[in-house]
């Protein structure tokens, strides 16, 4: 197992050209399917469960397969575990080509490298909790005292101390979920698969077990395949998203990229009912920012940008193109009235500015509680994009803005043009004759 | 009418005689080894003073069901004493304890194998519905030209018709077990026989234990039968009694069985629940070692053997 090239040693678990058919001749199915016949043509055959389904999951990564029922999910993630043999294909596990070993060995590697979580729990129901989580280790052969030591602390860990001696059926389902969590954490392998693992908690439950997992992925790195029906679930968890309609995978991505590129209308249908404010972050609707100057460009300058993008606002950048504040447009009149020429006193911070990584449910109170555009800003403070309170709703509701055509200008502005142009007139005038 | 006649019965006749001819040393063998077994139990159970039998009964009634089980165990084999059927009683007692722990022995394996494999399963099928729906006494005819008149033909013949209960139920509660939770014990490397062990065989205690209260009940059954063979104890009574139109000896020899059947029935019932004030002291007894040692130092905890 260790004898993988240091290219492979970041790719975890690797699916290739995955087939699984169940029929009388099941070879015969996946002949037919390579020769491009589609799935209700082999019907007569059998059952085509799984259809060419390739992927790379890395280290430390959790990979979700997100599929309604008959989709081929559940057969595609025993299939990585070798609970079911692929017709065709191959599942490579750390290094070792699972489809491909003795009875003996693919033991081996269930024990050393890849453990699993159920969707009903799958407990022992006449072992303890403790006895339970120590199963893994018990078949790894490790002594009763070590093990039961070792799962007490991954009791612990899970949130279940003080119930190691109770039966799984004193327990609420989530608990039973955490102790099936537990039995695959402390069995201690690189690979998780979770088979619908919280889909018969109630919400709230599923909620904070789906949490906990992530705390629990970034403590331990474990890399997680997480099979599920529920795309908000798919897209709080997954790091890569694979979706899978009738036996195929028809899309491989971020979740964002999954929500804001869908490579088929059966996808875009799917994600329209996602909480698209948790899953999208503000780099990926914000807009260029138009109305913008430097500090140094005067107020002449600011009051100019404001009359040709009729906005009451514009963004300032200092001199290393970092992000300083805005102008208000009665703040610059009054500036070029005066002929005052320093920007800086007159720069307000109630911009705040936010990080590209937020997601869109966060920044709807800021949104709402200014008239301004959320300013993102990037860790070196350098203003990226700004997000107009009609982008936010738009992107939201999921409805296409032209944007490119027409720039959101936002706020609108407050003094007439003529007002504007007629100040800036006059006092290029005095200018002239100081 | 017509002197044309499919020769079945002649054909299974010289089939029993060839058998007979050609394997009689194995068969002297099995009936030197039943015959040895059941005169061991037989021995065990009639030899001791009957108070010894009746508290010993007694404890095992109060260990299984409590305490109101026990009180009715000492009652009814005290009317099996007082109507003088004690060691007839305890003769078909041996009968049916060395018929039921031969038909387990065979049923229980052959169960698991008929879960294990589909094909086995397929064959073992039709062979017990032959056995099931034959009726008992046809057997008797070849187990006598087999094993010759005694207590040996009876066992056989109680084995045969016994045995297909616990085979079928055996295969029913291991397929019946979550396949989930087979699968985890797969997902974990455990191995086949590591699975059947942990997970399979103690989720399927329950329908395993109904069968192999049924194989207990038939064999019951069949003692009378097997008293027409010579296997004597209370079925020999019932048979006399049946030939001499002996009500009286009827009855009280009949009530002697009904009185076994009970016991037996009510035991094994309770086993199969695992819900017994044993089951329970033990599980107890368990969970405070498990506290109390909490993991700290290595100890051999014994498994409950009974659930």
């Amino acid at each position: 197992m260790t004898e993988s090239i240091p290219l492979q040693q970041t790719i975890a678990v690797k699916a290739d050209h995955l087939y699984k058919a169940f029929g009388r001749r099941p070879h015969e199915i996946v002949k037919k399917l390579k020769a491009g016949k589609n799935r209700t043509e082999i019907s007569s055959l059998g059952v085509a469960a799984v259809i060419d389904a390739s992927f790379e999951v890395k280290k430390g990564e959790i990979f979700v397969v997100m599929g309604l029922s008959g989709s081929g999910k559940s057969t595609l993630i025993r299939m990585l575990n070798g609970l079911w043999d692929t017709t065709s294909g191959t599942v490579t596990v750390g290094g070792t080509d699972i489809t491909d070993v003795s009875a003996k060995e693919l033991r081996g590697v269930r024990r050393k490298s890849i453990s699993m979580v159920f969707q009903h729990f799958a407990l022992l129901p006449h072992r303890t909790v403790i006895d339970n989580v120590a199963y893994g280790l018990e078949i790894q052969g490790m002594g009763r005292a070590e093990r039961l030591a070792k799962a007490q602390t991954i009791i612990n860990l899970v949130g279940l101390a003080g119930w190691a001696d109770s039966l799984p059926s004193e327990l609420s389902g989530g608990m039973q979920q955490r102790v099936g969590l537990g039995r695959a954490l402390a069995a201690d392998t690189d690979v998780l698969l979770m088979d619908e693992a919280f889909s018969a908690l109630d919400p709230l439950i599923r909620r904070e077990m789906q949490e906990q997992l992530i705390e629990l992925q970034a403590a331990l790195g474990k890399t997680i395949i997480f099979i599920t029906h529920d795309l908000n679930e798919a897209m709080f968890l997954g790091d890569r998203i694979a979706v899978m309609r009738d036996g195929r995978i028809v899309q491989i991505g971020t979740p964002e990229e999954i929500l804001t590129d869908p490579a088929n209308d059966y996808v875009a249908q799917f994600v329209q009912d996602v909480d698209r404010a948790r899953v999208l972050t503000a780099a990926s609707v914000m807009e260029p920012v138009r109305a913008v100057i430097t500090k140094t460009a005067g107020p002449r300058a600011a009051l100019r940008t404001m009359r040709d993008l009729q906005t009451s606002v514009v963004f300032v950048l200092n001199r290393d193109r970092s992000f300083a504040g805005i102008v208000r447009d009665h703040d610059v009149l009054k500036m070029v009235k005066t002929g005052d020429a320093d920007l800086r006193t007159i720069i307000r911070d109630d911009a705040t500015p936010v990080a590209p990584d937020t997601a869109l449910v966060d920044l709807v109170e800021p949104s709402v509680g200014s008239d301004l555009p959320i300013a993102v800003v990037d860790s070196k403070n350098r203003l990226l994009g700004v997000i107009p309170r009609v982008t936010l709703l738009a992107a939201i509701g999921n409805v296409t803005t032209s944007t490119d055509e027409l720039p959101v200008i936002d706020p609108p502005a407050t003094i007439s043009v003529n007002v504007m142009t007629d100040i800036l007139r006059d006092t290029a005038l005095e200018g002239a004759e100081a | 009418m017509n002197d044309f006649r499919i020769p079945l019965g002649t054909l299974i006749e010289s089939f029993i005689e060839w058998i007979t001819v050609t394997f009689g040393v194995v068969f002297d063998f099995i009936r030197l080894i039943v015959d040895g077994a059941f005169e061991g139990v037989a021995f065990v159970l009639v030899e001791p003073p009957f108070y010894v039998i009746i508290v010993i009964a007694a404890a095992i009634g109060f260990a299984v069901r409590g305490w109101k089980f026990a009180v009715g165990t000492v009652v009814g084999l005290g009317l099996i004493l007082g109507v003088n059927q004690w060691e007839n009683a305890m003769a078909t007692l041996a009968l049916v304890l060395v018929a039921s722990l031969i038909a387990i022995g065979l049923s229980v394996p052959l169960g698991i194998l008929a879960a294990k494999s589909s094909l086995a399963s397929q064959i073992i099928r039709p062979i017990l519905d032959f056995l099931q729906t034959m009726p008992a006494f046809v057997y008797l005819v070849p187990a006598l030209i087999l094993f010759r008149v005694g207590e040996v033909p009876g066992i056989v013949a109680t084995i045969i018709f016994a045995l297909a209960p616990g085979v079928r139920l055996t295969e029913l509660g291991i397929r019946g077990v979550d396949k989930e939770v087979v699968e985890a014990g797969q997902a974990f490397g455990a191995s086949p026989w590591r699975i059947l062990r942990q997970i399979q065989l103690p989720l399927a205690t329950p329908t395993i234990m109904a069968g192999i209260n049924q194989v207990i009940m038939l064999a019951l059954s069949m003692v009378v039968i097997a008293g027409m063979v010579g296997a004597g104890a209370l079925g020999g009574e019932i048979v006399a009694a049946l030939s001499r139109l002996d009500v009286a000896l009827g009855f009280e020899a009949g009530f002697a069985v009904v009185i076994l059947a009970i016991f037996l029935d009510r035991v094994t019932a309770a086993l199969g629940n695992g819900n017994t004030p044993l089951g329970r002291l033990l599980a107890t007894r368990k969970a405070s070692r498990h506290t109390m040692d909490s993991a700290a130092q290595p100890t051999n905890l014994p498994e409950p053997a009974l659930v």
